[in-house]
């Protein structure tokens, strides 16, 4: 990982404490609660219009499973056509070849500003720091992203990365840094969130329309015509689509489609599913350069940085089918309650869990993948199907593995889980195990709980009370009152 | 080019378990999601759902079209206005509007000072609501829809179709297409939609069907 990579914020606490911090901040959670309820209503809705959905969702998962099995080939035709159409086709194995490559073509135009479409492969690549470092203002113009930017602060959600921020608190942002970046904000400014949106249009305008070089990410791109799919509400990406003369769009490999009617289902999928409409108010869809119409110069980079390893993975492989809709966030009961700085990276919530250990190496995020209940509600949202609990769980093996690779002496946990693992295998020593169990616990439970346990048990006694076992255990009471079942149980009947 | 060797061997080595022989298609695909039902009435659904959006829509029949979009303009109170080539002669109004055409084309600061433009529509979705621009005739370059402050779009009720895939199915991938639902909006600050950022805040449709 190079410096200026973004995926990890470097000096960020691990999620238990990261999360502690964002629990005790009422207002935060007053505003994550609002948004996410209001949009998890949204999207209920509209989905429940559509008779199709699950075949829907199963059809978008097949498309996706069997493109990422043949990737390289998709790739390879998507460069054919692009350039065919008129583009060039750049390809970064990491955060530092594109942020050069995409430096390299902004110095060419001779401008030191861009604008920008929000976009999360940048985001995750640290674009705005490279440029710079290398002297290039880059002007973030979606509405959320002008805030976190304007505001010296960083996303907390896939869709909506100012969620965390709260209408007066944009107001204040914008009315003390808007004029540090251009045009200040209007005298009056008040906290409606229609004169917020006044405020940064016309903030923008002037920087749309003098912008020579803009910079975008993409949604899907179709292999076999080379079409590049942009999704969007404000209008501030067909502006950065439209007016510039140079148009640079970074983009994973994995957003790549076979075809152009691919999009049939993935444009029936993705509004409903991230905003709750049923189509986003701008779509944009361009092949190469058009004569007399858009930029004349397209570069399109094909941004791996971690994605051919987390390909590698056959369980973790479903993560790269994200369409970054954030439905997941939006149902996620630990999401709503930390938001999305406590996960540490530019993806957060239950898809960042599975999707950011797996890019950066699953020893470099360990806490993410326990930063979950399991509870299952994003895999019921995802429009892609991704089984986001299996994941987790997968990289929770991967974690612990990698944990005790790192060290000499085993954990107590491990040591725990060993002698579990003795036990539980043979059923004497089960029995026996649990006849001491039934005595013991009798000896320290009140009312038939176990509360705070001395040493190394407070760990697991100190947040719980465990109900004491019983006097019998099954297998015990079965042996004494089934005679003729004992020869089964104790035979063959495993 | 070393870029693009590294990541196409790094795929390959990450696909290890992929059969060799294994075609692109192999895994089928569960559903045919293109044999969605018709809707009976996709013009009236199309009216529904646009107008749902905060689009102004108006159902005319032929002959009142042309007069119907002089009423969209001195709703606004626009006076210049950008008229794509190709856009049908008896559909622009008679009055003391100033017609701006994009031959030679438009600067980005006289499109940005227009009040409005006019234009057809490639095709319309009436499950989304959405209208779709394929920059042919009528419609124009993508900028001349995007700048001025109002899009009037008259959309005959030849055009509609029931989704998203007939849509495309009709389209030319290989010109730029714009597909839009209702005017600019932004859901940023609370979750809470507002109409009207950067796009053109007023979308007027005019629906021309029968007589």
């Amino acid at each position: 990982m190079s410096g200026a990579d973004n995926l990890v914020w470097l000096g960020t606490p691990a999620f238990p404490e990261a999360a502690r911090t964002a629990l005790a901040d009422t207002r935060l959670r007053a505003n994550l609660r609002r948004a996410t309820g209001t949009i998890r209503d949204r999207r209920l809705a509209v989905v429940a219009e559509l008779d199709d959905w699950e075949d829907l969702r199963e059809t978008a998962a097949a498309v996706k499973r069997r493109t990422m099995r043949h990737l390289d080939r998709h790739l390879l035709r998507l460069e054919e056509t692009v350039t065919a159409a008129g583009g060039t086709v750049h390809w970064a194995a990491d955060a530092a070849e594109a942020n050069a490559i995409v430096t390299r073509l902004v110095q060419a135009t001779g401008e030191s500003e861009i604008v920008k479409v929000k976009s999360m492969a940048t985001q995750e690549i640290g674009l705005n720091e490279a440029l710079a470092e290398a002297g290039v203002r880059a002007y973030e113009t979606d509405l959320a992203e002008l805030i976190v930017q304007l505001g010296g602060d960083r996303p907390s959600h896939i869709l909506v990365p100012a969620i965390h921020r709260g209408r007066s608190e944009i107001r204040e942002i914008f009315r003390r840094q808007m004029g540090k970046w251009g045009r200040p904000a209007p005298e009056g400014l008040t906290d409606d969130p229609r004169d917020l949106a006044e405020a940064a249009r016309l903030h923008l305008r002037e920087k749309f329309l003098r912008a020579k070089v803009a910079v975008s990410g993409a949604n899907f791109a179709a292999a076999d015509t080379g079409t590049v799919v942009v999704v969007e509400s404000e209008g501030n990406g067909r502006m950065c689509l439209t007016l510039p003369e140079t148009l640079i769009t970074v983009m994973g490999i994995e957003k790549v489609l076979p075809s152009f009617t691919d999009l049939d289902v993935f444009l029936q999928l993705l509004p409903r599913s991230s905003t709750g409409e049923r189509m986003n108010p701008y779509t944009s869809l361009w092949t190469g350069v058009t004569e007399g119409d858009g930029p004349q110069n397209f570069h399109l980079v094909l941004l791996d940085n971690g994605r051919t390893s987390t390909l590698a993975d056959e369980v973790g492989r479903q993560a790269l089918s994200c369409i970054r809709c954030s439905a997941c966030l939006n149902v996620c009961p630990v999401y709503e309650r930390t938001g999305g700085h406590a996960y540490g990276s530019v993806y957060p919530g239950p898809i960042g869990a599975v999707l950011t250990p797996q890019l950066v190496g699953v020893e470099n995020a360990a806490s993410l993948p326990f930063a979950s209940t399991l509870c299952g509600a994003c895999y019921d949202a995802c429009p892609v199907k991704i089984d986001i609990p299996e994941v987790l769980v997968h990289l929770r093996a991967k974690a612990v593995e990698a944990k005790r690779r790192d060290r000499l002496l085993p954990t107590p946990e491990a040591l725990a889980m060993k002698a579990a693992g003795a036990v539980l295998s043979s059923p004497r020593r089960l029995a026996a195990v649990q006849r001491l169990a039934a005595l013991g616990a009798r000896l320290v439970a009140r009312d038939g709980r176990i509360g705070v346990l001395p040493g190394p048990f407070a760990r697991w006694s100190g947040t719980r009370d465990t109900p004491a076992p019983a006097r019998e255990s099954l297998r015990a009471w079965w042996r004494r009152t089934r005679e003729e079942g004992r020869t089964t149980t104790e035979g063959k009947g495993r | 080019m070393s870029g693009r060797d590294t990541v196409l061997g790094d795929i390959r080595s990450a696909l290890a378990d992929v059969p060799g022989a294994e075609a692109p298609d192999h895994d089928p695909v569960p559903h045919d999601v293109r044999s969605q039902q018709a809707e009976p009435d996709v013009v009236e659904l199309f009216i529904e759902r646009a107008a749902d959006y905060r689009a102004t829509v108006v159902r005319v029949p032929p002959s009142d079209a042309v007069a119907a979009v002089g009423r969209a303009l001195a709703r606004t109170g626009a006076r210049s206005v950008v008229v794509p080539p190709g856009f049908p002669a008896d559909l622009v109004p008679e009055g003391s509007w100033s017609w701006l055409e994009d031959a030679p084309p438009l600067t980005v600061r006289q499109l940005d000072a227009a009040d409005a433009v006019l234009t057809t529509v490639a095709a319309a979705i009436a499950l989304t609501g959405t209208v779709v621009l394929d920059s042919g005739p009528g419609q124009g370059r993508r900028a001349l829809t995007l700048l001025p402050d109002q899009h009037v779009c008259v959309v005959r009720a030849s055009r509609i179709v029931a989704d998203v895939p007939e849509a495309l199915s009709l389209l030319p991938p290989h010109r730029p297409l714009t597909l839009i639902s209702g005017p600019s909006a932004t859901s940023d600050i609370e979750l809470d939609r507002v109409e009207g950022v950067h796009g053109p805040r007023t979308l007027d449709i005019i629906v021309i069907a029968g007589e």
